[in-house]
Formats: C-alpha cells, structure tokens, sequence
C-alpha cells in the first residue's frame, strides 16, 4: 500500500487493524524482519528551501537525490554526508529523506559536524493512533517544548511515520584533501587520528582501513575542507606536526576515498556486517580482543575510531553476536548486526539490547506512540 | 502568571518530610530556615517569586537518589536547581515544593583528550568545564552569556545556546552522556563516550526537558580544540533591513563565521553610555567573528568585507588587535546591562527564519509604538535568535503588564513567520500559556505523555512547560 499525503496516512493507521512495514525507498532493509503489509510513504515534494537561512523543508518521501540536486544548485549540501545503504546492502530503490532521519543515517562528517539527528529542525509524523504530530520548526535554535524530533530520528518508523522533515544545511566547501598514511596498524592509525581530531585544524574525516579492506596495506585517511588557501594551509599544519610524510589526494580523488569509507563499500560482498559504536581510544583493544576469541574479521574504522565496521566472516552460528556484545559490556557504546540474512536477523538482536531503566523508557514510549503496536513491531527488538 | 495553589496535603507533612530528608542527607544539607530558603525563592526571572517548603544541596548522585526517594513516596513535588540563572523561570518553587539544588556537584570526574570528552558532575558551571580543559587548548563550546554561573545542569534542561552556535551548534550537540536520577531515585545512565544512541534517542529527549524527566547528575560533554585565534569586524548600517540583507549574503556566500551578532540603534547608544565602546550612531550594526590561522582569518575577512562594501556600510572596523577585538565585543557583551540603565527591561527570546529578520525588525518598532514601548534589540542574527528587549518601568502600575501583552505578541509573531517561542531560554512559567500558540492540543499531549513515562506521577517541575489548563489533569 502506498499513501500519498499526510492525511491518507493518519487514516490509514487510524484505520489499521494489523501491523504494517514502514517503508520509505525501501533500500535500507535492516532491523527484525517485519510480518505486516508494507506501508510505502510517498509523500514527496520540497517544501521550501531558504539557502540565506540555512533551511530545508521537505515532505518525508522525498527522493534524497532530489534534495542534493536542490541543495547542490545553491552551492550547499546535508553535511552530515548520509550513508547510501544500497552499496553495503546490495537494495535498490531511491533513498528518502525520511528514512535518512527515521534511521538516523550519517556519514564520515558526523565526527566534526554532526550526526543527521543534529541537523534534523523539525518533524511532521502521524503516531500509532493516527494522531498527525508536530514539533520543532525550521528553526537552528528552538527550546519550545521537548524535542521529540532527536526521539523520531533514529527510532527507525517505531513510534511514529515521518511525512515532513525540515533541515539545516550548509555550504559546499570551496575545496577538500585527504592526507593517507599506509602500514599502520590499528593502534598506530587510531592514535594518529586522535592526534589530528584534537588538533585545531578541523578535521570533517578520520578513517583506518584495516590491510585487506581497500588495498594490500592499511590505510589511514585525514580530511580537510574549505576555503582553498585555509585548505593548503591546514595540510602544510598537519604533515608538520602529526601527518608526517604523508599522501596528499585532492579534489575528486579526495572524494572517492571518503565514498568507499560512507557506503562501507569494500564489505560490500559480506553476507554479515556489524556496525559499533564505541569510545575511539577502545577501539584497537576490542578489534584485538575479538580475533583472539576466533572472530576471524577485518574492520574499517571511521569517526576517528569511534565507528568500527566489522565483517565475521563465515564460521559462526551466531555471526559473531556473543563475542561482540561482550567487548560492548566491557568497554560501553552499542552494536547492531547492519547486514545478515533474514533468518540470523530474526534469532539475534540487531540492535544492542537493553537492560533496566532505559528499556523500561523505551517500551513506555513505544506504548504511548503506538498503544497498539502496529508501527514496525519487532524492528528494534 | 499563575502557579497552583499549593497542596495541603503536603504542607501539613512539612515536618515529617524535612524530618526524612535530613535523615537521609549528612548534615548541612537540608534548608527549611524561612530566612535561607529566601535565596531560593526566584531565579533569573525574578518578578516572580516563591520560597520553596524546604531545599536540598546533596552532594552525590546517591544523595540526590536518596532526596527522590523520599519525595516519591511522599508524593512531594520536586524542582531541580542549576544555578538559578533561568530566564524564564525554570527554577521558580512552588510553597508545597523541595527545591533540588545541584550546586554541591561540582567536580570534574574525567578529561579525555584522546577522545575529546570531559566529564563533570552537573553542577559545575559552564566556564569552568572550558577552564578544566583550557590550559591543554580545549574548550567547551556552547557559551550562554550567564557562563560564568550559570551550571551544566541547568545548560542540559534548557538546552542552551550562545553567541557561538552558529559554528557549534547548542547543547544537544555537544552532550555525549548523563547519570540521571529519575522521579522514583533510580539512577540511569544515558548514552556515554561514544557518538548516538543504540536505540531511541533517550539523551536527545532528556535535553531540553527543562529537569521535568529526571535530575541530571553528570554529565559527558564533548570538547574541542581551540582554534588558533579569532577576530571580530565591526560593520555598521544606516538601515536594520540593510543589515539583515547583508546577513543573508555572508551565509549564502556560504561564510560561516562563529558569530554574526546585530544591534539597533536604541542598544548602540545605550553600549555607547555605558560603556563608550566607541561604535558608529547609525542605525544597526554587526559584529562578525571568525576563526582560524592569521592567513585564514585574513582570508575570511577580505570575503566578508567584500560583501559589507556592497550594502553601503557607514563603517568597517577590522580589528586590528586583541585590545581592538574586547572594545568591538565590548559594547555588545555589556548591552544588556546597558539597557537596564535606562530602565527595567523584559528580555524576550523568539527565533525568526534569518530571511524574515528584515520584516519582522519593522514589525517589532510598529508594534512598540502601538503600546507606547520602547523596544531594542540586541541578537544573533546568524541563527535568527532576536533578545527584543522591552523598556518598561516597574513602578508604573500597569506598565508590567503592557510589557508582558507586547512581549506575546511579539513571540507569536515569531511563530507565524515561521519560527518559535523560544530559541534558548526555554519556556519555563514566563511562556507556559502562549505553547499553544505554536503547538496544537495533540502536539502537547504528545509531549505530556513523554512526561508520564518518565515521571508517572508528575513530581518534577509540574508546573511548567505545560499550560496549566492542559496540564491540570495530570498534576495531583
């Protein structure tokens, strides 16, 4: 079933006696398999767009393409840098706005500008009653009231379907390079990272491919956008003081180097993937940890290390769940199994369980969202 | 404005209830002397006032658990307590009420330059989380102008901002992870050193809750490298439209400079007498900073000037040194105060779309002249936050409340032009009625129902946030 306005939908899951799949462009298939009719949002168009003001407006099934078209002819873009979920997933179909922030989806950029929950202004969404909902507004600072925008984004289509989203956007960079170093291992390559993420010259990507990821050698990647002369600056700064020696890749090679690490693409292959999010300086120690209990893997880390992506490779009943959780209980942050068939999907938990008072939370909310029941049940366990 | 009438109920168990806080406190830490309790009696919004029915000062998060307890079981109402710097009231007691202070939780528990964390119990203030991590050239970057006091507890419940958030972004953005005690005492811990939520955005909806969700304890906050240096130019126009245009070009010439601050004329003269910054007698002026090495302030600077000389400024000042950038940012930092010399003001806190800023400039003058008010504004004009201040003379009968009449008009002319009540100040007592100005009946009860799963029995900062109607049902 597809609804195409905002009050179609607000009568259909009034109506709704089962629950139903919400689907946006239906290229991110992750989460617990979903038994309901699938409930495709196509309610598209940009709304308003004020490139003086920074703001965006679009309706939730907005192609995501049809936005940074939008954006690009202003000489702007979504600075979070979205992940395109079709390369890691093997999906096809048009990435929405909606489930861009439905799913909370960010990229490389996340580590300086933010994640897409940070830019999202404002939502409209019809609840599990078919209560058409607003709040926030296209605003960059409002305080009025709760933000029930940060709950909407990256709660995955559980509590409510987004049919409206309003945006902070910024300015394209005149220019980018990347500074990439090759041989380091893990702790070497995050340790560099840290380095130039704690220095003043603005780092937008902090990356460490793992020897096997992207080519033979490690590689561990720098990134620096702006202004051309405070780019050729910040480079001479860096292989100064931190990059020492470094490759310097510019401009279109610069961006290649920064896709293949946002679409995780060299796991593209990988029938499991799993994504954690972890303190930066912890990484290399729970990457350790895991081959030594026989997690054969190679990982791409990114957000200066704070993102691991992992691929088990064969051999595990559980796809490397038991293993993983544990590093998670010992060092803090959170896992989810991104890609694995259906099946181990429906066994394991894709998304990192909860204990005690922030589940009791979770389940609370879910029963005043969606008293029912009917939005994506079982999606986030 | 109202507040409820107090509960009898509670009242009458004052002495039991001062009685059991103290046993579960050390010493020292239970307030119930009418004289004290005067401190606690308003915030920052201090035309309002009430002593609380005791207050507490615990220095631990178990301490502050113990507190929740008591008043759970007791079925006490609870208003945590930053530094009282709110603005709207956020921190105002009610006389059935245990005013929670945070100020005793004040230490620093952790610095991580490898990870670029701090974290810090909830009391301490905002400026000295950015001078526990200074002297290694970090900083924390929101900024409120009360940072000298004011306390990351209050800065998470009210979501705060500052001159800076352009670049930077408010607290949400900049917060990793609390310790929060909930209505019940038990102790929760939201999010941590690493980025985002595993599940739902528990921390993103805890920020800006206004302390109605739980108590803040700790606090992981992100801190960043200082940036080699900064600079302001000043630029001043013989027209406030003028100004804003030339807003909208720096931004769309895609620029983004940490600060771009306006005022009128009416707060230029009053800086200039209080302070004699030395500013240009014209009708708006911007104050434009940006960062980076010498080469690319420089650089930044030419670009920003170049677009200044189009709209045909009365002056440009390039500071030209660290004494020349204070007397720029001086007349600004001290504006309000330099307001209240001419007389009391109310400061309001809506935020506009940046393209409206020119009509909705027009519109505030117009409607100031209807009532017969002064109005200056002095605001970030980058991210659209305008602090229209209305002259008014308390003494005057009447006066007070012609400036409250004014002042919601001028927040819901805000609103239907497309932006908000409250940009950073928070809704607290002072805009509770006028929510439904920007929120429909379903829009609040959402929000109230986010309330009941967190505080079922509403407990903690009842009366605020809510109109007291919509809410009346829900609070015992």
């Amino acid at each position: 079933m597809k609804v195409r306005s905002e009050q179609e939908l607000a009568e259909v899951l009034a109506g709704a006696n089962a629950p139903v799949r919400i689907q946006g462009g239906g290229t991110r298939d992750i989460g617990g398999p979903v038994s309901g009719e699938v409930l495709e949002v196509g309610i598209c168009g940009v709304e308003l767009y004020e490139p003086e003001a920074l703001t965006l407006v679009a309706r939730a099934g907005t192609p995501l393409a049809e936005i940074e078209a939008v954006l690009a002819g202003e000489g702007q873009r979504l600075a979070f840098e979205p992940m395109d979920h079709r390369v890691l997933l093997g999906t096809k179909g048009e990435p929405t706005i909606g489930g861009v922030i439905a799913a909370n989806v960010s990229g490389p950029r996340r580590i300086l500008a933010g994640a897409a929950r940070d830019f999202a202004l404002g939502a409209r969404f019809v609840d599990g009653s078919g209560r058409v909902i607003k709040n926030g507004g296209r605003v960059m600072k409002n305080v009025t009231g709760y933000d029930l925008v940060k709950l909407m984004a990256g709660s995955w289509g559980t509590l409510g379907v987004l049919t409206e989203v309003s945006l902070k956007v910024l300015a394209m960079p005149e220019t980018e390079a990347t500074l990439v170093a090759r041989g380091k291992d893990a702790a070497e390559g995050i340790a560099a990272l840290s380095a130039a993420l704690g220095s003043p010259w603005d780092i937008t990507g902090a990356a460490h491919l793992d020897p096997g990821v992207a080519g033979p050698e490690s590689e561990t990647r720098v990134r620096i956008e702006g202004l051309a002369a405070s780019v050729d600056y910040r480079i001479g700064a860096l292989q100064r003081e931190i990059c020492v020696g470094w490759e310097v890749f510019r401009d279109d090679d610069s961006v290649a180097l920064w896709r293949q690490v946002r679409d995780v693409a060299p796991f593209a292959d990988e029938p499991v993937v799993w994504r954690l999010s972890v303190k930066p300086s912890a990484a290399p120690e729970i990457s350790e940890a895991l081959g030594v209990v026989g997690l054969g893997h190679a990982a791409l880390y990114d957000w200066g290390g704070g993102l691991i992506w992992i691929a088990p490779g064969p051999g595990h009943d559980d796809a490397g769940a038991q293993a993983i959780r544990a590093q998670i209980a010992a060092h803090g942050g959170h896992a989810t199994l991104v890609k694995a068939p259906a099946d181990l999907r429906a066994r394991i938990d894709v998304f990192q369980p909860q204990t005690g008072a922030v589940a009791a939370l979770s389940r609370g909310l879910k029963q005043q969202f969606d008293p029912r029941g009917i939005l994506n049940p079982g999606l986030m366990g | 404005m109202q507040m409820p009438e107090p509960s009898v109920d509670v009242l009458s168990r004052k002495a039991r209830i001062v009685d059991r806080l103290r046993v579960g406190l050390p010493a020292g830490a239970v307030i119930d002397d009418p004289i004290e309790l005067k401190a606690y009696e308003c915030d920052g919004l201090s035309a309002y006032r009430c002593p609380p029915m005791c207050a507490v000062l615990p220095s631990s998060t178990e301490e502050v658990s113990a507190v929740m307890r008591i008043c759970h079981e007791e079925g006490v109402p609870v208003v945590p307590r930053g530094s009282g710097t709110s603005l709207s009231g956020g921190a105002l007691p009610t006389a059935d009420s245990v005013l929670l202070g945070v100020a005793r939780l004040s230490r620093v528990l952790d610095v991580d330059y490898a990870n670029r964390f701090i974290r810090v119990e909830a009391g301490r203030t905002n400026l000295s989380v950015t001078g526990a991590v200074e002297q290694d050239g970090f900083f924390y970057a929101p900024d409120p102008s009360s940072q000298l006091a004011c306390a990351i507890a209050g800065n998470i419940a009210m979501n705060s901002g500052g001159a800076h958030c352009l670049k930077y972004g408010v607290t949400t953005n900049n917060l990793l992870g609390v310790t929060m005690v909930m209505a019940d005492g038990e102790i929760v811990e939201i999010g941590g050193a690493h980025l985002d939520a595993g599940g739902l955005d528990l921390l993103g909806l805890v920020c800006g809750s206004e302390g109605q969700l739980g108590v803040v304890t700790e606090a992981t906050l992100r801190i960043l490298a200082k940036p080699e240096g900064a600079r302001p130019v000043l630029v001043g126009f013989d027209s406030a439209e003028v100004a804003g245009q030339c807003v909208s070009d720096i931004i769309k010439a895609g620029i983004v400079p940490v600060a771009i601050e306006f005022m009128d004329r009416l707060t230029i003269r009053a800086a200039e007498a209080h302070v004699a910054a030395g500013y240009p007698d014209c009708e708006a002026l911007l104050i434009i900073e940006v960062e980076g090495s010498e080469a690319e302030i420089d650089d930044q600077l030419v670009r920003i000037i170049a677009i200044a000389r189009q709209h045909d400024p009365v002056e440009i000042r390039e500071s030209g040194s660290a004494a020349e950038s204070e007397k720029i940012w001086k007349g600004r930092k001290t504006a309000f105060g330099a307001m209240g010399q001419i007389n009391d003001y109310m400061c309001l806190d809506g935020t506009i779309p940046v393209s409206q800023l020119p009509y909705v400039l027009r519109r505030i003058g117009e409607m100031g002249e209807d009532y017969g008010l002064q109005v200056g504004n002095v605001f970030h004009a980058g991210d659209g936050n305008m602090h229209p201040l209305i002259l008014y003379d308390a003494n005057k009968p009447g006066d007070l409340e012609k400036t409250e009449a004014l002042g919601a008009d001028i927040l819901k002319l805000c609103v239907e032009v497309g932006g908000c009540l409250t940009g950073e100040h928070g809704v607290g007592v002072e805009k509770r009625e006028i929510m439904t100005a920007q929120y429909g009946a379903d829009d609040l009860e959402i929000q109230m129902q986010v309330k009941d799963v967190f505080d079922p029995q509403w407990l903690l900062n009842p009366a605020k946030v809510f109109p007291l109607e919509a809410s009346a049902g829900r609070r015992m």
